[in-house]
């Protein structure tokens, strides 16, 4: 049976992670490379490294980032963030990221989506979405959530789908940060419209906020970012925790 | 050492960085010439089926590929080429294993690129040595190998079964990512590399 992915987020900006992260084996907690490889030995089922590299001009130490977390890492990993073009994810396939990311670009041209599928493969193109309720509609967000967009965010992943992104990444900005658990009743109404996997994202506080989002919607994983790194909820022990209400996990 | 036969198809980083992590040494082949140079061939590949094959039939090495009698292992879409035909373009593959390369069907149920990691259950073939029954790895794939008695060493279940690895004499292919799947894919990659001929 298909197992249920636990996927931790690492940012990364100009080559090394940001944010505190205090693992206590870790020699440098800057270095993505160790830090992707105590995941991994944690039992993570994926990563996903966000890239907040200001500058274009930067954008060489990610690709050196890229290539060195995939000489280490023995599971699968996605870098998103500033990528615009069929040659920007090209460069980062190329240096060993099994799947790309893409937010703000796709809003502003979705025909990126189709080329980057046509051009590797959908498997490769994650939608990532950042979504806000405004007036009880849920609306697609760039920029953090500080800019709205005119779209409404189910429409959007579904045309999404139909233009070639093979998975959807959905973050609820009203949840992210608050740590009282995931968005269900959108994961699960998006879940359900779509035939791609949905990544959860937004909410994380405990291990019973995974239960739920894995109970109550068909989101075939979940993404977290600070419970992971201040080891608040340690890997192997979520992992359990969801195999006694029978959720597929790999252990 | 291993050759992977260097056809245009995607990008084999991954698939190279887990074979310098495990020691093996490894090189390319991009001739007929090249494939005496190496004991163990690998047949890599990812994307378009039907793009794939064309790729490897411009290089000229598909009648020396089928000829070989040395350990060959086809990752992924790598495993699709040896198989007789594809539903992807519908496209002629290798014909090496005689079995069907087909769509997932979304009407039962699944979602597709079936994406993640799946168990598997195996036959105790010399590639799976050292690797517990029902243990995972990493798959990324539309299309599968449908399941045939015969040639399946390992199968794993998507909305059916279906084979997650083949062997036909020397030819062996896997769809899941060996290079992807932690220790249990490491250890399939190192037993590929013990297989005699």
């Amino acid at each position: 049976m298909l197992s249920k992915r636990i996927i931790p987020c690492l940012d990364v900006k100009d080559g090394r992670t940001v944010k505190g992260i205090n693992f206590v084996e870790l020699r440098d907690a800057g270095d993505p490379v160790e830090l992707a490889w105590q995941y991994a030995e944690q039992g993570a089922d994926e990563l996903v490294f966000l890239d907040i590299t200001a500058t274009h001009e930067r954008r060489g130490t990610t690709i050196e980032m890229v290539k060195s977390v995939a000489r280490q890492l023995n599971i699968p990993f996605t870098i998103g963030g500033g990528i615009r073009s069929v040659a920007d994810a090209e460069a980062l396939l190329n240096s060993g990221a099994d799947k790309i990311s893409i937010n703000s670009a796709a809003v502003m041209n979705p025909a990126l989506i189709e080329e980057l599928a046509k051009a590797f493969g959908v498997q490769f193109v994650v939608l990532a979405v950042d979504t806000k309720l405004v007036d009880g509609r849920n609306m697609v967000h760039l920029n953090g959530g500080r800019l709205i967009t005119e779209l409404e965010t189910e429409d959007w992943i579904r045309r999404a789908e139909g233009l070639g992104a093979g998975e959807i990444l959905l973050t609820s900005m009203d949840h992210d940060g608050t740590k009282n658990g995931f968005d269900c009743s959108l994961l699960e109404k998006v879940a359900e419209s779509i035939n791609i996997p949905v990544i959860a994202s937004g909410g994380a506080g405990k291990i019973e906020h995974f239960t739920e989002v894995f109970l109550k919607t068909g989101v075939d994983a979940a993404l977290a970012a600070s419970v992971f790194h201040y080891s608040e909820i340690p890997i192997p022990y979520l992992k359990q925790e969801l195999k006694k209400h029978n959720i597929p996990v790999r252990l | 050492m291993i050759g992977i036969i260097n056809y245009g198809a995607g990008n084999i980083f991954s698939l190279t960085s887990a074979l310098e992590r495990l020691k093996l040494p490894y090189g390319m082949v991009n001739n007929e010439a090249d494939l005496e140079k190496y004991t163990h061939i690998i047949i890599p590949g990812v994307g378009h089926a039907g793009t794939a094959m064309r790729k490897l039939e411009q290089t000229g090495l598909v009648g020396p590929l089928k000829a070989l009698k040395k350990p060959v292992l086809g990752i992924c879409v790598g495993m699709q080429l040896i198989t007789a035909h594809s539903e992807e373009g519908n496209a002629d593959m290798m014909n090496i294993v005689p079995v069907k390369t087909r769509l997932f069907n979304k009407d039962q149920g699944i979602k597709i690129p079936h994406m993640g990691w799946n168990n598997i259950e195996h036959k105790n073939n010399p590639l799976f040595e050292g690797v517990e029954n029902g243990a995972q790895f990493y798959f990324v794939h539309s299309y599968f190998i449908e399941y045939n008695p015969i040639f399946d060493i390992a199968a794993a279940n998507y909305g059916m079964p279906f084979s997650a690895a083949v062997q036909k004499g020397n030819f062996y292919g896997v769809q899941f990512h060996p290079e992807k799947s932690g220790i249990a894919g490491e250890r399939l990659l190192k037993n590929f590399s013990n297989l005699k001929q």
